[in-house]
């Protein structure tokens, strides 16, 4: 669910394209870590399957078992507890989380991106706020979610305000690197003039970067919807993962499940062909 | 006009806000989302947490019990993200633009990539419930299949990048396909398909609590188990343990990216 966010974090090292040279020593550092890294990793994972608790589970039956299940959930796809009509607008919830989360989201996140970024505000206030992104992001969603769900109860208004840490912690760092971007010519220039400091936020730093915020809003609107559907399945926040919980740990119903993946897997391929739009709109204009 | 240019701008912005307004209302009418209820549970909860959900002396027994969990959690979002990487190698080389075999391989692979990464990592959980059943297996299936969604389509956009120019020399020179992938393409992009697949492994550890919270394993269902029972400063104990695994593997992580990039 999260996972889409990883992509656009990465900042891919252009240097990387062209003319990248044959290491000078053929046992650097980059190479001996590279090596152990991967090393670390197929020791950690066959160790992973040595040590897994398998509860006596016939590995090959479960595997035809899922194929077969597989098979009856995407070919023979079928809606009995709820109407498709209903579906739709279990969908239209779980998209409403999703807009919802982004929006507070996009607005606390402004504030605090403008304050991360260390060209508009001072290095100490830049750190505290990373720091805190940082810790914010350590603690899964589903968490943030259910320890307000003690004080707000259990459903949409903890959804949201459990989901929204995450949206903050992620644009306030997609923000402030956008506006670290703006070159400190302008705002020398604008400051010599006299502007104060939303003057130069508002006249020079938002215009500058907004093609940048709208499109990494949208993306982030993208990942809030994985999220919302999950949200629904694990902690009760309604919409169709709601559904999606109750058809597959209620009802035993593999059919319906079939059906709810179609209709949330229509919406993430039309979210992901429209922020390519998006993208490519913002990039022409 | 120049007047004329702002009255416009003005008009397009107070539309769009407009706009955002209605959906706004729109989406709180739909999800039931109650907003004073919301902005009021905030303080709510920062005083609940300061009265309950700290980890006590008692909690400090169950350390082991939890830290066993972890451990399983750890292990089963490694082995799902080395595994997929695997996978999301052949699948990216067959998928890429410069390294495909022929056009329409190239399409069914990219094909096959975006429908795994579009389906959830928690309706994955909840398929493959049925026949796994409460095992690490379904949290292993699950992770491993968002991973290799995600990482195909990550390891396809470094190949691209990464491979284009020295691809072509090579065939100029006369290599095989086999001698232009081991010598080239693999060698060259490594190190930025390593730092995705620790971006994974980090992002899976948060999934995993998730899937451990639906198909009953892991720390999410210690979590989860805890968290019912009212015993808060446990479940305060679990919230600290994964907190301090993240920042553990984001700071490995991060140095290995630095070196290594």
């Amino acid at each position: 669910m999260e996972v889409k966010e990883q992509l656009r974090n990465v900042t891919v090292p252009a240097d990387h394209s062209i003319g990248q040279r044959m290491p000078a020593k053929p046992f650097n550092k980059a190479v001996i870590v590279t090596r152990l890294t991967l090393f670390t990793l197929a020791v950690l994972t066959i160790y992973a399957f040595y040590s897994f608790d398998y509860k006596e589970l016939d590995f090959m039956d479960a595997l035809l078992g899922t194929f077969a299940n597989l098979k009856t959930i995407f070919l023979e796809p079928h809606l009995k507890h709820f109407s498709f009509g209903h579906a739709l607008y279990q969908v239209m919830v779980t998209l409403g989380l999703a807009f919802l989360t982004t929006l507070f989201g996009a607005i606390i996140a402004v504030l605090f991106g403008l304050l991360a970024a260390e060209n508009l505000s001072s290095k100490k206030v830049s750190i505290v706020i990373k720091s805190m992104v940082a810790f914010i992001r350590a603690v899964p969603t589903v968490l943030w979610v259910l320890i307000f769900a003690v004080a707000a109860g259990l459903g949409s208004t903890a959804a949201v305000i459990g989901m929204t840490f995450h949206s903050i912690g992620y644009l306030i760092k997609a923000y402030s690197e956008s506006f670290e971007e703006l070159d400190r010519g302008v705002i020398e220039a604008l400051q010599a003039s006299g502007a104060n400091w939303w003057q130069i936020v508002f006249q020079a730093v938002i215009p500058s970067s907004i093609t940048y915020m709208i499109s990494w809003t949208f993306l982030r609107f993208e990942i809030n919807f994985a999220v919302a559907v999950a949200m629904g399945a694990a902690a009760g926040a309604g919409g169709i993962g709601f559904d999606m919980f109750m058809a597959s740990s209620f009802y035993l119903d593999m059919r319906e499940i079939g059906a709810i993946t179609y209709f949330i897997l229509a919406v993430a391929i039309i979210l992901e062909v429209f922020a390519a739009r998006i993208k490519r709109k913002l990039k022409t204009a | 006009m120049q007047a004329d240019i702002f009255a416009k701008k003005k008009r397009n912005t107070l539309a769009f806000l407009l706009l955002l307004g209605a959906v706004t209302i729109l989406a709180m009418i739909i999800t039931e989302y109650n907003a004073l209820k919301g902005f009021a549970s905030i303080p709510k909860a920062i005083q609940w947490g300061m009265a309950n959900f700290y980890p006590t002396a008692e909690s400090l027994e169950k350390l082991p019990v939890i830290l066993e969990k972890l451990q399983e959690t750890l292990l089963v979002s490694i082995a799902a993200t080395s595994a997929a990487a695997v996978f999301a190698l052949l699948f990216s080389i067959f998928g890429s633009n410069t390294t495909r075999v022929n056009a329409f391989f190239g399409a069914i692979t990219r094909g096959i990539a975006t429908v795994f990464r579009n389906i959830d990592v928690a309706a994955w959980a909840l398929i493959l419930l049925f026949s796994f059943g409460q095992s690490a297996l379904t949290g292993y299936f699950a992770l491993f299949f968002g991973s290799f969604g995600f990482l195909t389509r990550a390891f396809t956009e470094t190949i691209d990048e990464v491979s284009g120019g020295s691809v072509e020399a090579l065939k100029a020179t006369g290599a095989g396909y086999f001698s232009i992938i081991f010598q080239s393409v693999i060698p060259s992009s490594i190190p930025q398909m390593i730092s995705w697949i620790l971006f994974m492994i980090e992002t899976n550890i948060r999934s995993a609590t998730l899937i451990g919270l639906l198909t009953g394993s892991g720390i999410g269902f210690t979590f989860n188990l805890y968290y019912k029972s009212l015993a808060y400063d446990t479940a305060s104990l679990v919230v600290v343990v994964i907190i301090a695994a993240i920042l553990m593997i984001e700071y490995a992580s991060n140095y290995v990216r630095k070196v290594i990039l």
